[in-house]
């Protein structure tokens, strides 16, 4: 063990770091196929208008979506306790989630096979849940990590659960849900407006603009329910960063607006909230100026300072019990060995830059306004 | 208290979409391959009928990488969902072959896919052929890393017990990844995907050459799938699965189960062409004498032990695995018991088959002798079906290699599409590759049972403390949206095949529509 060049501590924080970057950027890519997924009713209306939304997203949504994918592989590497907790907790949830993603890849590819009104319209319908459901529950899911999640774990590990589906469904985690959908839903639109013309357009300029809107109300509302509202969780017993990945051997108080306890702790980091409001209100100027550039910088801002506001707060926590708090898992005992956290780490510095590179190169390839006559040169689209 | 229903439930949930998954994997990996190689052909002499085989044979490819993106989402979620003790106890080993793969495959693969399909106009020739292959290559790639992972549930290698985690933790990454198991699997598994693909393109290449449509076409399809097929078939075999299966314990119980062999023989041992085996023991055997000893242990001086000597073993293994359950439990209760922690590390490889009498005792110490006996006979797979399952991949498995044989034999004399004999066995032959795959795998996780990783971590303790309404809820739209979805792709691959390869950069207009295809396609040149 003591061949492994970085230390322990070391290791843990730089995969809670890694695990922001795999949110964000699953969040910033596939979040605005999800975005779009959503508005692709309201958006387009004609036949050959939502043939240009799903030709835009159609390219390059499956590379987005591995980053949900290898969201979920690295948790379980890198985080196995909290792969193990979360996905079984949130069971129903998840399974509505997968459900609604299970439409989205057959939903492009079969669609365009049958030039049927009815058949399309019930893949488009089918698309829009395969956006929307997941924007939302991801959201509520979040929610709920900052409320606390009822679960326990026995001397052996064994996990027990005290809640049910209904019970996710809690005021704080609706608006948290309500948050990620307008976040997603503007960083979407800001795509669409960015690579279409005409009244397709037009249309996600002004959805764009009200869901920027919402988005900086919701967070800002999010924000005083959990500096007013809500029960923080603290570490009240000194924790060995380098110890054994055992939640079993802390103790944890709740504490009335804890979670902003960092952000007074370490003033530096109110840069992510800070960075949250900016990003909505550059994209709302933006989106008002028609001006993609800004909109689109303001979108995937916005999603940044969001994401890292909310780790940011519960650090070092990464879920909370609301069951038995003592138990709740940490970045410091809910972690993998330091030996396999230092694989993984050799694995992403090798693998991640690569997959940046290709993937910026088909974006270039595929890059340009999305239009009917476009679409008719592809025998493939969709 | 383990819910058993719920087990059970949670197992068929998994059986059922993973099996669902792998109706779609092997024809990726293999159809991949071989739009690859048209390609390349087109790219080297510029033919353009070369282009156009890509061009069909990747819309068909594309419907079913729909599907297997589909049904492939769920797998990388559902060991947290349903199995979370699982996830807890070898997440360390297991969940990194898993994020390796996203890393290195799926992000290669699916994002080149969309270029495949949106690129032809955008890139030269030569750099969409590179996309074609690096979409082939990460196909491979994912089939590797998943069955790095599936080979240590086999053979769980380059690991131990960590009695401050509870969990098993990773002691030596590169035998993980060079485990012996994980890499019969994968030569074995990739070449049953190339073999579906080539049965694939033969079949409905067929299927146009007896009907005289799209001759040039299908008459090039077919040479090349005869050929690639050939290879792939003469693979399966003869690199199969059973060269790992000599490595471990429960890979013994798990050949000896497949041969319905309940003694150990004198080396080497026969092959059971024909038995009927029932729980404990067979009441009618054909034997051939020798094969099996030589398949499986390559040698002729190897003893292959029979059902009934592993069970002895297993019950001198719980017993040592209650030992190092004690010095576990009194390294919980004192974690600087030096003692124990000295004796412990000895141990703890006999720990999981301690965990094996949880279905009878909470508290192992306190098992009795026949508590022992009734977990050591559990270690029994279910020897009916493994022996059955195994006889039916094997049986299609020889019937692909000299079906190959015959069309690329007749290739070669340039008399392939002239015979109408065997043109109908390839048509009829087409779901072959699939039922072989599916005994495959059944033999192969089946055969695992009661294992969820051999020797550490028995199925039933694995799983997730979920309610019987949750797997209801799960398990039943699973199974309809699943059923349906395939319903659907099945009823949308025919309509492209019945439109054929001139029409397949054209749209499928319906029923009524279908008749005016061409009519369309030179009215409506935007779509």
């Amino acid at each position: 063990m003591n061949t492994i060049p970085l230390d322990y501590e070391i290791l843990r924080l730089i995969w809670w770091l890694l695990l922001g970057v795999l949110l964000i950027g699953f969040a910033i890519m596939d979040g605005y196929d999800l975005g779009v997924g959503t508005l692709l009713p309201f958006v387009a209306r004609t036949d050959p208008e939502r043939r240009i939304l799903i030709n835009l997203i159609g390219p390059t949504w499956e590379g987005n979506q591995v980053w949900l994918i290898l969201g979920g592989g690295a948790i379980f590497a890198a985080w196995p306790a909290l792969y193990a907790v979360s996905f079984s907790g949130f069971y129903l949830a998840m399974i509505t989630i997968l459900l609604a993603l299970i439409l989205r890849p057959v939903g492009f590819k079969f669609r365009g096979k049958i030039k049927d009104a009815r058949w399309r319209a019930t893949w488009d319908w089918a698309l829009f849940v395969g956006g929307f459901v997941p924007a939302l529950i991801f959201g509520v899911a979040v929610g709920n990590v900052l409320l606390g999640v009822p679960f326990g774990l026995d001397a052996t590990m064994r996990i027990s659960y005290a809640g049910n589906f209904f019970g996710l469904l809690r005021p704080f985690a609706l608006l948290s849900g309500l948050l990620s959908v307008a976040m997603l839903v503007s960083h979407g639109a800001a795509v669409i407006a960015a690579r279409t013309e005409g009244d397709v357009a037009e249309r996600a300029w002004r959805y764009g603009r009200q869901a920027a809107l919402a988005t900086l109300v919701l967070f800002l509302l999010a924000g005083l329910w959990v500096a007013v509202g809500l029960d923080g969780y603290v570490v009240t017993s000194v924790q060995n960063m380098a110890g054994p990945s055992n939640p079993l051997g802390k103790t944890v108080a709740l504490q009335a607006g804890g979670w902003l306890a960092n952000y007074g702790l370490h003033p530096w980091t109110m840069i992510a909230p800070a960075l949250g409001v900016a990003g909505t209100l550059l994209a709302y100027v933006g989106f008002g100026a028609r001006a993609w550039k800004r909109t689109l910088l303001g979108t995937t801002l916005t999603i940044v300072g969001i994401i890292s506001t909310v780790g940011l707060a519960i650090f070092p926590f990464l879920l909370p019990s609301s069951l038995n708090p003592a138990v709740s898992l940490t970045v410091w005992d809910a972690s993998s060995s330091h030996l396999t956290l230092f694989v993984m780490l050799l694995a992403t510095v090798i693998f991640l830059p690569l997959v940046l590179i290709y993937t910026a190169w088909v974006f270039r390839v595929m890059r340009g306004t999305v239009t009917a006559t476009s679409i008719g040169r592809n025998p493939n689209a969709y | 208290m383990i819910d058993y229903t719920v087990v059970d439930l949670s197992r068929l949930q998994f059986a059922a979409t993973a099996m669902y998954h792998f109706l779609f994997v092997p024809l990726t990996l293999g159809l991949s391959l071989l739009m690859a190689i048209m390609e390349s052909v087109y790219v080297m002499t510029g033919r353009e009928i070369w282009r156009r085989m890509t061009l069909f044979w990747g819309t068909l490819f594309g419907i079913n990488f729909a599907m297997g993106v589909a049904t492939g989402i769920v797998m990388e979620f559902q060991f947290g969902m349903n199995w979370s003790y699982y996830s807890h106890y070898v997440g360390d080993v297991f969940g990194a072959p898993l994020a390796i793969e996203g890393l290195m495959a799926f992000f290669l693969e699916a994002t080149f896919i969309g270029l495949f399909f949106f690129g032809w106009d955008r890139l030269s020739k030569v750099s969409h052929l590179a996309v074609t292959w690096l979409v082939a290559l990460g196909a491979n790639f994912s089939a590797l890393w998943i069955l790095i992972a599936n080979g240590w549930m086999q053979n769980p290698v380059g690991s131990t017990f960590n009695p401050d985690t509870m969990r098993m933790e990773v002691t030596d990454f590169m035998a993980v990844l060079f485990n012996p198991v994980a890499q019969a699997k994968f030569v074995h598994t990739v070449s049953a995907g190339y073999t579906t693909g080539a049965m694939f393109v033969m079949a409905i290449s067929a299927f146009y050459l007896l009907r005289g449509r799209h001759v040039a076409l299908a008459k090039r399809s077919m040479a090349v799938a005869a050929s690639f097929g050939l290879a792939a078939a003469l693979s399966v075999v003869v690199l199969g699965d059973e060269s790992g299966y000599v490595a471990t314990e429960h890979q013994k119980m798990k050949i000896a189960a497949i041969e319905a062999m309940w003694e150990t023989e004198p080396a080497p041992a026969g092959l059971t062409l024909f038995a009927l085996p029932g729980r404990d023991g067979n009441r009618f055997e054909v034997k051939i004498p020798w094969v099996l000893g030589l398949v499986t242990t390559r040698s002729l001086n190897t003893e292959v032990p029979g059902i009934w000597p592993l069970v002895e073993h297993a019950e001198t293994r719980i017993r040592n695995g209650v030992v190092a359950s004690g010095q576990l439990d009194a390294i919980r209760k004192d974690p600087k018991d030096e003692v124990a922690r000295a004796a412990f590390a000895k141990s703890w490889p006999d720990l999981g088959y301690a965990l094996l009498l949880k279905r009878y005792r909470d508290d192992v110490q306190a098992a009795t002798p026949e508590d022992v006996r009734k977990a050591a006979l559990d270690t029994i797979p279910d020897v009916a079906s493994l022996f059955w399952s195994f006889r039916i991949m094997v049986g299609l498995g020889l019937y692909m290699i000299v079906f190959f044989a015959t069309a690329f034999y007749l290739s070669t004399r340039h008399r392939l599409g002239d015979n109408r004999t065997l043109l109908k066995i390839a048509f009829w032959s087409l779901p072959v590759p699939w039922i072989a795959i599916e005994a495959g795998w059944l033999v192969a996780e089946y055969g695992r049972q009661p294992w969820a990783i051999e020797g550490v971590l028995p199925t039933f303790y694995a799983a997730s403390g979920l309610t019987l309404t949750d797997l209801s809820i799960s398990l039943g739209f699973f199974l309809t949206l699943y059923t349906s979805l395939l319903v659907v792709m099945v009823i949308l691959m025919v309509k492209t095949i019945k439109t054929g390869p001139d029409m397949a950069d054209t749209l499928i207009e319906g029923a009524a529509g279908a008749r005016h295809l061409p009519e369309l396609a030179a009215a409506h040149p935007e779509r």
